[in-house]
């Protein structure tokens, strides 16, 4: 009861100072903002509050079983319905850029449409919402069952998951609102980064706590990439975000470094997002929900170690190869290519182990869809990860830099590995959280693999195309010495390759929905959908062994 | 718990005896493949960084053995280009623009080193096909407001249009007359009827010859009581079919008006005297280049050039 209180008052000083600043700024995005901090915070205490269990009522909405399992599964069923929700978002402005880009009539001279402010909501949608969404689910999932131990926290558990929700709409309101800081991929203000940082340290505590009292000896492989992700990232979000607001009531900060300094710093956290938010991150996925969907066992231990230790050691120096040939230092241009080219083969390990942990289960790829997007995920990762490292080579650079080759390669990962792998993990979770025979529809998965298989092939061969013609116009020299186009010849030609991206975003886009439909269809138990069989890895409810009294008992 | 080491059936391999939630893993060697290349990646690295700049040290990096930098890249990059063209362009500098098309290759070279700036620092108000927008003249066709000679053109190039602080910039200011209330707003639409007439874009009445007469006391000392316009004065010709803001009533309303006041850089300052030069050479051959004022015209040393380059002209349009 004292707690409670504690905790109410607390929640109650959030609330009061959220007034406070909502009284004494003077722009309007601020304000907004600060009310909705202060709504948050009363909810969350009036919510402590109540008679009522609210939380049991929200979670009889989704139908979720009744201690169904010993984990503390509660807040990783509303992880799967939120992360079909943000990837469906994401998309879905990505076509509408992608269409903006094609038809400059399409930011429909408004403020709030307009292709600089959508953007970022488009980025952090599918990177921050979707696919972090998807990191904290899957981790917590993953974390619970190979330690066999529960959630450590789970008050703060459900503060990092719900709270990380709060940063999301922060940010994204943010953006169309014109707060940025205008940084790429970390372009939240000073006061949302704070408070994501008070998220993220609960979120390792959660994660460190849970590993910490498992009831297993060794830690699986999964969870030394989740914690790597965890750490890192912290590291990676403070540094880049060091800024001086320009007043505690106003939303505008400036960052501690400057020219040459800040772009380094930016590249260092950018591209170690890359590597750590969307490459040790969903790796881990992959090192549980691979092996899990196919029943076999990993390929190597001793490929995921050596893996493991230089991927993250290479990753951290390749950030430069973002600023060849611009105004920071050659030492430092030289090192972020040859820690990029030496990242080729240890990324290509987990490649490896993923691909071949089907060893004895190749059939699977024919006959099982959810397999079927593990292995387009794996292959896309390997193609992301030996493309990267290419680009990184100056030669090749000083053609793809500033081109859309860059976006294709982004896309090629984000769409290929990132998305296939979420979305597989997504069909593996949602029948046994609920306590489903299986999914409504798994020819549905089949239509969602072949969907975005195609909107990936369609995007990023046309981004390739589109790339290099670009680069190629630009630096095109004529017989007399003389450039030979104009900037504005090159935006034209590149206006049936927008097209082509655009469908592909839209098949996409559509597999999205599938999924939706599915997964509703799912959690909603209705009867499954008659069609034809295809194999699947049936939940086995004995398997899922929680147990840790079990476990103690077995010791 | 116990470790359970076990063959695995499928591969023939060892498992390492660990077991997660049912996982375990084989006990698989690293593929030879794999290894050799990134040790080959590594030993590329270790050559790539003695050869090129790469180690912080403590107050400078290493320079690398091969002496590269990037700036050093970049200028010598440049200097090859420039020494390329470096005699086509002190050529061209050597002429005076009057002269240029009297040697045949080096208007062509003009022409296309003038293309090229073009579309670098032109294209933005002109278009890339120079057909101008509204209030961006169309430079392929052979409506000049301030003339289209060689020359002339050049001229505008250098000091620009409406420039402050250039005594040779073109200069003119049609007065604002409705805003200024010069004329009453009745006048305005008379003499917008009157401006359609002369263009031809409505038939002659008797209300609409109203505006003569406030032309010939307003317009005509600028746009010549025909209307045909006065380059010395940069007024446009009225009577033909080309507007630079539109020749609709509404929009003729609002230029008498409210007045135009367009702009163009003066580029003399701005850009090299011979890229200048070449970008009169390109203006001057997208069709509808004049031949210099015969009075100015110096003594022609290769009148078949000159003709080809007029017969070129036509032919463009």
């Amino acid at each position: 009861m004292e707690s409670l209180l504690l905790r109410s008052g607390a929640w109650f000083g959030v609330a009061l100072l959220a007034l406070f600043a909502f009284a004494q700024t003077t722009e309007t995005a601020f304000a907004v903002h600060m009310a909705m901090v202060g709504s948050a915070a009363l909810l969350v205490m009036w919510i402590g509050l109540a008679k009522t269990d609210y939380l049991a009522v929200l979670n009889g909405l989704i139908k979720a079983p009744v201690d169904q399992s010993k984990y503390d599964d509660d807040l990783l069923r509303w992880g799967v319905i939120l992360i079909t929700f943000w990837g469906c978002v994401g998309f879905l402005v990505g076509v509408v850029i992608a269409s903006q880009l094609a038809f400059p009539l399409l930011n429909l001279h408004f403020e709030f449409t307009t292709f600089g402010r959508l953007r970022p909501l488009h980025t952090s949608a599918v990177i921050f919402a979707f696919g972090g969404t998807a990191l904290i689910t899957t981790s917590f999932y993953i974390v619970q069952r190979t330690c066999r131990a529960r959630l450590a926290f789970p008050g703060l558990a459900r503060f990092v998951f719900w709270g990380y929700q709060f940063f999301i709409l922060l940010a994204a309101t943010g953006y169309l609102m014109g707060v940025t800081q205008g940084k790429e991929y970390a372009e939240p203000e000073w006061y949302v980064d704070l408070w994501l940082t008070i998220v993220w340290v609960a979120y390792l505590a959660v994660f460190v706590g849970t590993i910490v009292k498992r009831t297993e000896p060794h830690i699986y492989v999964a969870n030394w990439f989740l914690l790597s992700f965890i750490i890192t990232i912290a590291m990676l979000h403070v540094v880049n975000n060091l800024a001086l607001p320009i007043s505690p009531f106003s939303a505008k900060s400036y960052s501690l470094f400057a020219g040459v300094q800040s772009a380094m710093t930016q590249w260092w956290y950018g591209h170690n997002a890359v590597g750590f938010f969307l490459t040790a991150g969903f790796l881990g996925m992959m090192y549980y929900f691979v092996p899990k969907q196919a029943e076999r066992p990993v390929y190597s231990y001793r490929l995921s170690i050596i893996h493991f230790w230089s991927v993250i050691f290479l990753y951290i120096w390749a950030g430069p190869h973002h600023l060849h040939y611009t105004a920071l230092p050659d030492w430092a241009q030289t090192l972020g290519m040859v820690f990029s080219v030496m990242l080729w083969m240890p990324s290509w390990g987990g490649m490896i182990n993923g691909l071949m942990t089907l060893n004895g289960a190749w059939d699977k790829i024919r006959t099982d869809p959810i397999i079927r997007m593990m292995v387009m995920a794996v292959a896309f990762y390997g193609m992301s990860t030996f493309e990267g490292p290419m680009m990184s080579i100056k030669a090749v650079n000083s053609l793809s830099h500033y081109t859309d080759w860059t976006i294709g390669h982004v896309h090629s990962g984000a769409l290929g590995w990132n998305g296939m792998i979420t979305f597989a993990a997504v069909y593996y979770m949602a029948p046994r959280l609920w306590n489903r025979e299986r999914l409504y529809s798994l020819r549905m998965v089949n239509w969602h693999f072949w969907l975005s298989t195609i909107g990936i092939v369609l995007y990023a061969s046309s981004m390739w195309v589109a790339g290099i013609m670009q680069g190629l116009m630009w630096r095109e020299y004529g017989e007399d010495g003389y450039l030979v186009y104009a900037f504005a010849e090159v935006v034209k030609a590149m206006h049936p390759y927008y097209l082509i991206r655009a469908t592909g975003g839209l098949l996409y886009l559509s597999g999205g929905f599938i999924m939706a439909y599915n997964i509703a269809m799912t959690i909603a138990g209705k009867a499954l959908r008659q069609e034809a069989p295809m194999t699947e890895t049936p939940y086995d409810a004995a398997q899922d062994r929680p147990i840790v009294a079990a476990a103690a008992v077995a010791e | 718990m116990a470790e359970k080491k076990r063959i695995d059936e499928p591969t023939g391999t060892e498992t390492v005896g660990h077991e997660w939630d049912g996982i375990e893993e084989l006990d698989t060697p690293m593929p030879r493949w794999w290894l050799f290349t990134f040790y080959a990646c590594i030993i590329w690295a270790i050559g790539y960084t003695v050869i090129y700049p790469a180690w912080p040290m403590i107050s400078d990096a290493t320079k690398g053995v091969s002496g590269w930098t990037s700036r050093g890249a970049l200028d010598a990059e440049m200097k090859a280009q420039a020494d390329r063209t470096a005699p086509i362009r002190n050529a061209i500098g050597a002429t005076p623009i009057e002269q240029l098309s009297n040697d045949p290759k080096l208007l062509q070279a003009a022409v296309e080193g003038g293309k090229a700036a073009f579309k670098v620092y032109c294209v933005q108000c002109h278009g890339s096909g120079a057909a101008g927008s509204k209030g961006y003249p169309n430079l392929n066709d052979d409506d000049w407001l301030w003339g289209g000679d060689i020359a002339t053109i050049h001229t505008t190039l250098v000091n620009g249009v409406r420039q402050p602080n250039n005594d040779l910039t073109r200069m003119s200011i049609m007065p604002a007359f409705g805003r200024d209330a010069i004329l009453q707003p009745g006048e305005i639409s008379d003499v917008a009827d009157y401006v359609r007439t002369v263009s031809h874009q409505q038939p002659v009445t008797g209300a609409r010859q109203r505006g003569a007469a406030v032309f010939a006391a307003n317009c005509a000392v600028c746009h010549g009581p025909d209307g045909k316009g006065m380059r010395a004065m940069g007024a446009p010709n009225l009577t033909d079919a080309i507007w630079l803001y539109g020749g609709d009533k509404a929009t003729i309303v609002q230029t008498v008006t409210n007045s135009r006041y367009g702009v163009m850089p003066a580029w003399g300052p701005r850009l090299d005297a011979v890229t200048v030069k070449m970008l009169a050479a390109y203006v001057h051959s997208l069709g509808g280049g004049e031949a210099l004022p015969t009075a100015t015209a110096p003594i022609d040393a290769n009148p078949a050039a000159a003709e080809n380059v007029q017969e070129a002209n036509v032919a463009s349009k």
